[in-house]
């Protein structure tokens, strides 16, 4: 087992997507998550960037609502007559 | 009357290979199928890239006719539906560029800043929880949407695609046409300039 590493703030945040994403080896995830139980500021960082994907992803839930999955048929219909003119 | 289970095989999935078939032989009913069963994914992408649903269909609209234009250029070396994904993206992108006026803001200025022994430069504070303080669900979605316009569209579109479409990394790196890579680092960023668009939103003003 190697021996753990400190690493600063910057080190931290610039890898940060990787490791949310889990895809840190298991040493390196290690010295991630020492950084972040002494770093409140870090730990505050890592909250807000996990906040803000959720975010994102709540704020566009409803254009995956069921009622607005179904295309509209004057769209469709727009579409299928457009494609029997354009394709012959 | 078109039978869009016709290109469906017996697991519910899209049967590309036979669909493909027909469409190159140019079977009306082909097109038809095309056009109902990829037309509900490639507006639920349009909607989140477009501001108004109006300029989402006429973006889908005009993604399907270049499809059918291209594709006897279509090799088959991705799935259909990535690329019609790629196409829809693509449409999206010449419609906000026809429209964008003022030059795009950089995105370095939304970044975290360090010290040079590594430090953050301010202290971060916690966020709240959003919703449950005040928020409401409908004022997040004006509020996200109008700070992703803020954003570069090249930062815009990574985040729109990975994270809220839900694409993997290949399969966006695939429809914008870019590297593995340059989609992890673009989508870092943009994770970090929209969680600086946020921050005022979700955190106590600064005493």
């Amino acid at each position: 087992m190697s021996q753990s590493r400190d690493i600063t703030c910057k080190e931290l945040i610039d890898f940060l997507a990787d490791y949310v994403d889990q895809l840190l080896p298991v040493d390196q995830r290690r010295d991630f998550d020492a950084h972040l139980e002494l770093c409140p500021s870090c730990m505050n960082y890592l909250d807000a960037y996990k906040k803000t994907i959720a975010i994102g992803k709540t704020a566009f839930a409803a254009t995956d609502d069921p009622a607005r999955s179904k295309a509209p048929e004057g769209l469709l219909r727009a579409v299928k007559n457009a494609r029997r003119h354009a394709v012959r | 009357m078109v039978d869009p289970a016709h290109a469906m095989d017996a697991n519910d999935t899209f049967d590309e290979t036979a669909l493909l078939a027909r469409l190159r032989s140019r079977e009306d009913a082909a097109f038809d199928a095309l056009v109902e069963l990829a037309m509900p994914r490639m507006l639920s992408v349009a909607r989140k890239m477009m501001p108004t649903d109006a300029d989402a269909e006429d973006a889908v609209q005009d993604a399907f006719l270049s499809a059918f234009r291209s594709l006897d250029r279509f090799d088959g070396r991705s799935k259909l539906t990535t690329w019609l994904h790629q196409i829809t993206v693509n449409a999206c992108l010449m419609r906000l560029r026809s429209r964008r006026r003022r030059p795009e803001k950089s995105i370095e200025s939304l970044l975290p800043e360090f010290l040079p022994d590594g430090h953050q430069k301010i202290s971060q504070r916690p966020w709240h929880a959003g919703r449950s303080d005040g928020i409401e669900e409908g004022e997040v979605r004006v509020l996200v949407r109008e700070k992703l316009e803020e954003m570069p569209e090249a930062y815009r579109v990574v985040i729109v695609l990975r994270d809220i479409e839900g694409l993997s990394t290949e399969e966006t790196a695939a429809v914008l046409m870019v590297t593995v890579d340059t989609v992890r680092t673009r989508l870092h960023r943009s994770r970090q300039a929209l969680k600086t668009l946020l921050e005022p939103f979700f955190t106590e003003a600064r005493p």
